[in-house]
C-alpha cells in the first residue's frame, strides 16, 4: 500500500532524509527505530504532509498514487493517520465537535451523509471501551489539560474512531508508564486488521514487546541502514546503535 | 496693530458647537436642561478629544466630527411604523422591547409602561414628566465626573432616550430589549442618553441592539447610565451589527453598590467605526463586575474598546475579557484601565485581551494599564496579538477536516470563551449562530434582523 522510493527531504534547507526506500503491505507492522536526530519524525511528517518538510527528490506512493501533491486532509481522508508525538491542546474545541467533524468529513468523502447524533455517541462509547479511554476525557476540549498518558490514549482513540488504513505511531511510547503503555498497545492491537498496516516509530524496543513488528528498520543519518525481523529490535536493545553506526560508516569508507 | 484673529480659522470646538446650534435643542424639562447647560460648559472647557489624548489615540474623533453630517436635534415626524420595517430576530427570546429611533424614544403610548412590582420603563422625556425627582436623583451623576469631550457634547445635545426603574427587591423575569435604530435619507448624527436604575436586591437583564436601517454615513452616540443598588444583579448584552458607513459610538457608565453583581457583554459583529467606552465604578464593598467583549472585524472596519474599572471600595472583584478577530485591513484597539484607590484593599482585578490577526494588513493596538494605590490587592493583566495556532490547524487537518472548516473551528473556539459568558440561554444560542455566520462571511449586515432592509 505504501511505497517510498529514494525519498530526499529537507527542513529549512537542511537535508534530513537522504534516500529512503520502504515498502509496506496491508496487514504488516513495521517498526522504524534509530538514534535521536536520524530523521524518524521527519519521515512521518513527510508522509502526512507537513508543509515545513520539503521533498526534494523521490516519491511517496500510496496505493500507487503520489501523495506529495495532496493536502494533509486529503491524505487523512484516504486513510492515513498519524498518532502525534506531541498532541496539541486546542482549548474551546470540544472532543465531540472535533470528532464529529472528522467522522463526517470522512463520510462525506465516501459519499455518505452525516452520522446521526445518537449513532455518533454510540460509536464513541464503543471505541472508548475498545481503547480503554476515560469517559470524562471526551467531555473536554481537545487534549486540554490532559496528562501525557491521556494525550497518547486520545490519539489511539481517534485512530479507533477513524479506522485508518495506514497508521503511523510517532514515539507513542514516550512519556508513558508501563500501564499506559499496555493500554495504548492493546488499543493498537485491537484495531489491527488484515487490510490495514501500522508503522511504529520508536527509539526503544520496549513498545515492540506489546506491538510485535513484522519488520524492523534502522534509520541513521536520513537512510535506512539496516532492515530485519523483530529480532533486530532485541539486538538493538542489547547492544545499542553504535555497532550499526560503525558498520555503516565502515561500509561507506569501504566503498570509497 | 494688525488684527489677525479674524483670519485665523475658528477653533474646531467652536465650529462643532455652531453646527449643533450651540446645543440649543429647545427647553425640554428643567432637570434635563440644567444637566445640558452644565455639559455645554464642560465641553467648552474640555473640547473634542485631540489625537494626543491617550484614550482616543487610535480613534480620531475630531476628524470624525469634521465630516459633513447633519445633527438631529428634534425628532422626525413619525411617518412609518417601526414594526413594519424592523423585527429583531431572536425568535426564542421573549423580551420587553423598546425602540429609540434616531435618538428619540419611539412609542405609541405616551406614558411609561408599568410592569409587575412597580417597574417603570419608557422614554426619558416621559420619565422627566412622570417621575422627575427620580430622574433628577440619578441623571448625569456618573458622567459629569469624567472629562470626556465627546460625552460632554452628547450630554449637551441629547434630549431623549430610554428610561427604566426597577424598585427594590423586584426580580424581572423577562429581559428588556432596547433597540437603537437610525434611518434617514441624510447623513445624520444622532445622540441619545438612557438611564437605568436598579434598586436593592433587584435583578434585571438588558439587551441593547444597535442597527442602522439605511446606508447613509450615520454617526450615533448613545450614553447609558446604570445604577445598581445593594445586592442587585444586572446583565447587559450589547450587540453591534452595523454597515460599513456607520459610526457607532457608545458610552456605558455603571455604578455598583455593595455586593451588586454586573456582567456586560459587548459583541461587535460589523460596523464601519465602533468605539465603546465602558466605565465601571465599584462604590460598595463586595461589588463584582464582569466585562466581556468580542469583536469580529474585516475590510476597513475599525473597533476601539476603552474600559475603565474604578475600584473605589474594598473587597471588590472585577474581571475583563476582550477578544477579537481582525481580517483584511481591519484595525482595532483595546485600552483597559484598572484603578485601585488607596482604601480599596483586598481588591481582585483581572484583565485579559486576546487578538487574532488573519492578515498582515490587519492591525491591533492593545494597552493594559494598572494604577494601584492599595497594597493588599491581587491584580493581573495580559494581552496577546497573534495568528491562528498553526500546530492546532495541522492537527485538525491531519484528521481529515478541511482547512477552511479547521480555521472555523479554531476561530469559533476562540470566540466561544466570550459567548459562553452570556447567561441568557436563547440569547447565547442566537449569538453563537450569528458569530458562526459572521466568521463564515454569511452575515452581510444585519440581514437576519431586518424584514426589509430597503423599505
Amino acid at each position: 500500500m505504501l511505497t517510498i522510493k529514494d525519498l530526499h527531504a529537507e527542513i529549512d534547507g537542511k537535508d534530513i532524509l537522504k534516500g529512503i526506500n520502504l515498502e509496506v503491505h496491508p496487514g504488516e507492522v513495521h517498526a522504524i527505530m534509530g538514534p535521536n536526530g536520524s530523521g524518524k519524525s521527519t519521515l512521518a511528517s513527510a508522509i502526512v504532509g507537513r508543509d515545513y518538510v520539503a521533498i526534494t527528490q523521490g516519491q511517496i506512493l500510496y496505493f500507487r498514487e503520489d501523495l506529495t501533491a495532496l493536502s494533509p486532509e486529503e491524505r487523512a481522508l484516504k486513510g492515513i493517520f498519524l498518532s502525534f508525538q506531541y498532541p496539541v491542546e486546542i482549548p474551546g474545541v470540544s472532543m465531540v465537535n472535533f470528532l464529529r467533524a472528522a467522522v463526517n468529513e470522512q463520510r462525506k468523502y465516501k459519499g455518505e451523509g452525516p452520522m446521526s447524533p445518537s449513532d455518533f455517541l454510540k460509536l464513541m462509547r464503543e471505541k472508548k471501551k475498545l481503547v480503554g479511554i476515560d469517559s470524562a476525557l471526551t467531555n473536554r476540549s481537545v487534549n486540554e489539560g490532559f496528562s501525557g498518558g491521556e494525550k497518547k490514549k486520545n490519539e489511539i482513540f481517534q485512530m479507533a474512531m477513524l479506522e485508518p488504513k495506514l497508521a503511523i505511531l510517532d514515539e507513542t511510547d514516550s512519556g508513558l508508564d508501563i500501564d499506559a503503555l499496555r493500554t495504548v498497545a492493546n488499543g493498537v492491537n485491537a484495531l489491527k486488521k488484515p487490510d490495514n498496516a501500522t508503522i511504529v516509530i520508536t527509539h526503544y524496543q520496549r513498545l515492540l514487546n506489546y506491538i510485535v513488528p513484522d519488520y524492523v528498520h534502522v534509520l541513521y543519518k536520513g537512510k535506512i541502514i539496516k532492515s530485519g525481523g523483530k529480532e533486530l529490535a532485541y539486538d538493538l536493545e542489547e547492544k545499542g546503535y553504535d555497532w550499526l553506526k560503525e558498520e555503516y560508516e565502515n561500509s561507506l569508507n569501504g566503498s570509497l | 496693530m494688525i488684527v489677525v484673529e479674524e483670519k485665523l480659522p475658528k477653533h474646531p470646538d467652536t465650529r462643532i458647537l455652531e453646527r449643533f446650534d450651540n446645543a440649543a435643542g429647545g427647553k425640554i424639562h428643567p432637570v434635563l436642561d440644567r444637566v445640558r447647560a452644565a455639559a455645554l460648559e464642560d465641553f467648552k472647557r474640555v473640547g473634542i478629544p485631540a489625537k494626543k489624548n491617550e484614550r482616543y489615540r487610535y480613534t480620531d474623533v475630531g476628524k470624525l466630527l469634521d465630516r459633513p453630517f447633519v445633527p438631529l436635534l428634534q425628532p422626525h415626524h413619525r411617518n412609518f411604523n417601526v414594526e413594519e420595517i424592523f423585527r429583531c430576530d431572536i425568535p426564542t427570546l421573549d423580551t420587553l422591547a423598546f425602540t429609540v429611533l434616531n435618538g428619540f424614544f419611539f412609542e405609541e403610548q405616551e406614558n411609561l409602561v408599568e410592569l409587575p412590582g412597580g417597574v417603570l420603563a419608557g422614554g426619558l422625556r416621559q420619565a422627566l414628566k412622570q417621575v422627575p425627582q427620580l430622574v433628577e436623583a440619578y441623571l448625569d451623576n456618573l458622567i459629569s465626573t469624567v472629562n470626556d469631550g465627546l460625552e460632554a457634547l452628547t450630554r449637551a445635545v441629547a434630549t431623549d432616550g430610554f428610561f427604566m426603574y426597577v424598585p427594590d427587591g423586584v426580580v424581572m423575569d423577562k429581559p428588556v430589549q432596547l433597540v437603537n435604530l437610525v434611518k434617514d435619507d441624510k447623513d445624520i448624527m444622532v445622540q441619545h442618553r438612557s438611564l437605568v436604575i436598579l434598586g436593592k436586591n433587584a435583578q434585571a437583564a438588558l439587551l441593547i441592539c444597535d442597527h442602522a436601517l439605511s446606508e447613509q454615513k450615520f454617526i450615533s452616540h448613545g450614553l447609558t447610565e446604570v445604577f445598581t443598588g445593594e445586592n442587585s444583579a444586572m446583565e447587559i448584552t450589547k450587540l453591534q451589527n452595523e454597515h460599513n458607513s456607520m459610526t457607532d459610538l457608545s458610552s456605558l457608565f455603571i455604578r455598583q453598590e455593595r455586593n451588586s453583581r454586573v456582567r456586560t457583554n459587548t459583541i461587535s459583529l460589523h460596523g464601519g467605526l465602533i468605539r465603546n467606552n465602558l466605565h465601571v465604578s465599584l462604590q460598595g464593598e463586595g461589588a463584582e463586575n464582569h466585562a466581556y467583549g468580542l469583536f469580529l472585524m474585516d475590510r476597513q472596519q475599525h473597533v476601539d474598546n476603552s474600559v475603565f474599572i474604578d475600584h473605589a471600595a474594598p473587597h471588590c472583584f472585577s474581571n475583563q475579557l476582550y477578544k477579537g478577530v481582525l481580517d483584511d485591513e481591519a484595525t482595532g484597539a483595546f485600552d483597559g484601565k484598572i484603578l485601585v484607590r488607596p482604601h480599596a484593599q483586598k481588591t481582585e482585578a483581572f484583565q485579559v485581551n486576546k487578538n487574532i490577526l488573519l492578515t498582515d494588513q490587519a492591525k491591533m493596538n492593545t494597552k493594559p494599564q494598572l494604577e494601584i494605590y492599595a497594597d493588599d490587592v491581587k491584580c493581573t493583566h495580559g494581552a496577546t496579538v497573534g495568528q491562528l495556532d498553526e500546530e492546532a490547524l495541522f492537527y485538525l487537518r491531519s484528521r481529515g477536516i478541511h482547512e477552511y472548516e479547521a480555521r472555523m473551528l479554531l476561530m469559533y473556539a476562540f470566540a466561544h470563551e466570550v459567548i459562553r459568558e452570556i447567561k441568557i440561554d436563547p440569547l447565547q444560542d442566537r449569538i453563537h449562530e450569528l458569530v458562526d455566520k459572521r466568521l463564515r462571511g454569511e452575515l452581510p449586515r444585519c440581514h437576519t434582523c431586518l424584514v426589509d432592509y430597503n423599505k
